[in-house]
């Protein structure tokens, strides 16, 4: 074994799963687990605690691994993450805790996700789960959201014996777990309810089919409902599209709703009653994480994909592996080039794309460099589907049915990021719907300081 | 789990229901929506709400078999439930937000054709409730199919009922009936609400564009979500992309782009056909709609 190599995960061979959505990576197995923790140091001062948004202890866990102690390495993580089976599969951790391991100086750093992923398999497939609190404090929290950043508020709450129900809009509870994070990379009938019946055997209550803002506002469950306190935990669900003409043409979908229709409503099977517009040549515009999902998921559906982003490929905003899975499974990228008309044909479905090529001019204020078009370079690409996945915002059905609840000019709402106080009393917020579309990993801080300043709050009161 | 307390019959492929939600039926007005699935595998359904009733915690939906999932729904007795029942969802109907006074200065004409009739009713009941009378056109295709014909004779002002093939009643398309009402009788109105297929919304908005007489609709594009989350039920309104689930349904007529949202109704028409016929005719379909391979 090569102590400066990762131990390397399973993973389905690209031709195979171009054709299906199962689980891409197959994880560890015990050897290879107890293996690659043996790599670890075992840092004193560990660094890649302070790359771990919510800090975890890493060695701790995997010094645990490495003696078979799986248990106790789950008991470790629990201490500080409630949905260690998503986040290891679905963090970034190459610019979060991998990123500042020590090991990856020289070689390559410890595979902490993967390690951290085959603890909490090991815990489901083990029937082990975190310990409910003894008994409650008798006050009731409501937490709206069932997405990561509401699921580790909710939890943390509970832990502390607070009466927590989450309130969910969708008949099923995750957010963007459920409906956004397609089943190739993340299982939803094991991996994901697992972890939101863990939240729910900690006593928290889950109440689905509630939208804050028209089915009952934030005022009348402080007010009337009895509530203390209030976390929203509401995302960034809004998608964005361009305004290019030809984009209401049939086969144009925002990746929300294409996501939607294949995870949530798991259009992809021919047992479910919801349809999808698979196409025949599917062009998706974007290159985000988002963007990766909606294209292998219309490849797994039997189309030719090409992602059209207006950068190159060292601004692609997905993470690193998922680029790299995408090209395994066959995806085209379309880089510096940018739609500027959707044609249709007499039927007003899409038949084309009119795309204009672009260069990178000057570093922007963010640092990356800005794409300028090339006059006169526009060509036509022959699509029959179009993703557009440009991003989202925040929903203002919340801020704006709620008394005193600032937002700031993108909609987002204000909050303090250490404890999740916004500028109504007793009221909390955290993840995309303060900061807009981010990650899971950023979303369960947010949840987690949530908790905290709830609980300062309601200590005092 | 969102029982039913109440499944009837109104005509044929026509159905109402009575469902226990109590957070739906404390909070909603006329002109909201809700949406609907039957069960794990169904999908959502949008419908407007005709009715409701606080104390009790029931709204009333009424729907029509048009594909699948309806006819299924339509098998739903008294007893059994809805998996999800969601809402409400949507904008109010404007005259719910704006001052009563205001309201009652304009003279109100509501046209309903065929389904349609099921979410003007909650409106024109809200206006005799308030003190308002108003003019009510019906439109059906034939008798058989007419709805809540006693309900709405309650609650109207004037009630004018026609069908297509007059089988009762006038005979003729709602825009005749507008027209007979303000060209030959010369009565005026300052707002037509009008709700119904959006080939029927189309048309009577060709006229009353004509007549100048302002006109609401109540617009029926494919969704999902209903949350404003996906932009599937997505409309141009003035030149502008509306979501119809948090923007509307309610939009001024006179600018929806209708051509554009009658193709977008059928993006699945396909999927929907495959569909409809496997549940009408079970695995035996095979080979019947000329597009299964």
């Amino acid at each position: 074994m090569d102590v400066m190599k990762k131990v390397p995960v399973r993973e389905q061979d690209p031709k195979v799963r171009a054709t299906n959505f199962e689980e891409v990576c197959l994880g560890y197995n015990k050897e290879e687990a107890m293996a690659e923790a043996s790599r670890c140091l075992k840092c004193k001062n560990a660094k890649c605690m302070g790359g771990c948004p919510v800090s975890i202890n890493i060695p701790g866990f995997i010094k645990e691994v490495e003696a078979g102690n799986f248990e106790e390495a789950a008991k470790v993580i629990a201490e500080s993450s409630a949905l260690p089976a998503v986040c290891g599969r679905v963090c970034p951790q190459e610019s979060q805790c991998e990123g500042v391991c020590i090991r990856g100086i020289k070689g390559e750093p410890i595979s902490i996700g993967k390690l951290e992923r085959f603890v909490a398999d090991w815990s489901r497939e083990n029937g082990f789960v975190p310990a409910a609190p003894e008994k409650t404090n008798g006050k009731k929290v409501a937490v709206i959201g069932s997405g990561p950043a509401g699921l580790t508020c909710a939890g943390d709450l509970a832990k502390m014996g607070y009466e927590v129900t989450i309130f969910e809009a969708l008949h099923e509870p995750g957010g963007v777990l459920i409906y956004g994070i397609p089943e190739f990379r993340l299982p939803k009938s094991t991996v994901v309810k697992t972890e939101v019946e863990n939240v729910k055997k900690l006593g928290v209550k889950i109440e689905t089919d509630v939208i804050i803002g028209k089915s009952v506002t934030i005022d009348e469950l402080l007010e009337e409902e009895g509530f203390e306190a209030i976390f929203i935990g509401s995302g960034a669900g809004l998608p964005k599209f361009m305004g290019i003409p030809g984009e209401n043409a049939n086969g144009v979908f925002s990746a929300n709703e294409y996501l939607t229709r294949n995870n949530l409503m798991k259009a992809f099977r021919d047992d479910y009653d919801t349809p999808i517009v698979a196409g025949k040549k599917v062009a998706v515009v974007g290159g985000g994480n988002v963007a990766m999902d909606a294209a292998r998921t219309a490849l797994r559906l039997g189309a030719e994909v090409h992602v059209v982003y207006r950068r190159s490929e060292a601004e692609l905003p997905a993470r690193v592996e998922e680029v790299h899975h995408a090209k395994e499974e066959g995806i085209i990228f379309n880089l510096l080039t940018n739609p500027v008309e959707i044609l249709t044909d007499e039927n007003g479905w899409v038949n084309g794309m009119v795309v204009r090529k672009m260069e990178l001019g000057e570093p922007d204020a963010s640092g990356r460099r800005r794409p300028v078009e090339i006059e006169g370079s526009d060509y036509t690409i022959e699509v029959d589907t179009v993703i557009m996945s440009l991003g989202t915002s925040p929903n203002p059905l919340i801020s704006s049915t709620t008394k005193g609840l600032d937002i700031n000019k993108r909609k987002c709402i204000v909050a303090e990021t250490e404890n999740g106080k916004t500028t109504k009393e007793g009221v909390f917020a955290g993840g995309d719907a303060v900061t807009g579309a981010a990650t899971v990993i950023l979303a369960m801080e947010a949840g987690r300081a949530g908790a905290r300043g709830i609980h300062e709050y309601l200590s005092q009161k | 789990m969102f029982r039913i307390l109440k499944a009837e019959q109104l005509a044929e492929k026509i159905f109402l229901m009575d469902v226990e939600a109590p957070r739906v039926a404390k909070a909603c007005e006329p002109g909201e929506f809700v949406i609907v699935r039957m069960d794990e595998k169904g999908e959502r359904i949008p419908l407007t709400i005709c009715d409701f009733d606080r104390e009790k915690g029931t709204v009333t939906i009424v729907f029509q078999i048009v594909g699948a999932s309806t006819q299924k729904m339509a098998g739903l007795q008294a007893g059994d439930a809805f998996e999800d029942f969601v809402g409400p969802l949507g904008q109010p109907s404007e005259f719910v937000k704006e001052d009563i006074e205001e309201v009652k200065k304009r003279k109100y004409l509501f046209v309903a054709g065929g389904v349609g009739t099921a979410p003007v009713y909650p409106q024109v009941k809200w206006m005799k409730e308030h003190g308002i009378d108003v003019d009510v056109i019906v439109g059906s295709k034939t008798k058989d199919l007419l709805l809540l014909e006693d309900k709405m004779r309650e609650q109207a002002g004037n009630l004018y009922i026609t069908t297509d093939d007059g089988s009762y009643e006038r005979k003729g398309m709602v825009t005749e009936v507008i027209k007979d009402l303000v060209v030959n009788q010369g009565k005026k109105y300052d707002v037509c609400v009008a709700i119904g297929p959006m080939i029927m919304m189309k048309f009577v908005c060709l006229l009353t564009k004509d007549l100048g007489l302002p006109t609401i609709v109540s617009m029926n594009p494919i969704m999902v979500d209903g949350t404003g989350m996906c932009g599937a039920c997505r409309l141009s309104v003035g030149g502008e992309v509306k979501f119809a689930c948090v923007d509307g349904p309610e939009f001024d007529g006179h600018l929806v782009n209708f051509d554009e949202a009658m193709k977008r109704q059928q993006i699945y028409k396909t999927e929907e056909g495959r569909a409809m016929l496997k549940a009408l005719e079970g695995d035996t379909h095979h080979g019947g709609c000329g597009n299964c391979e």
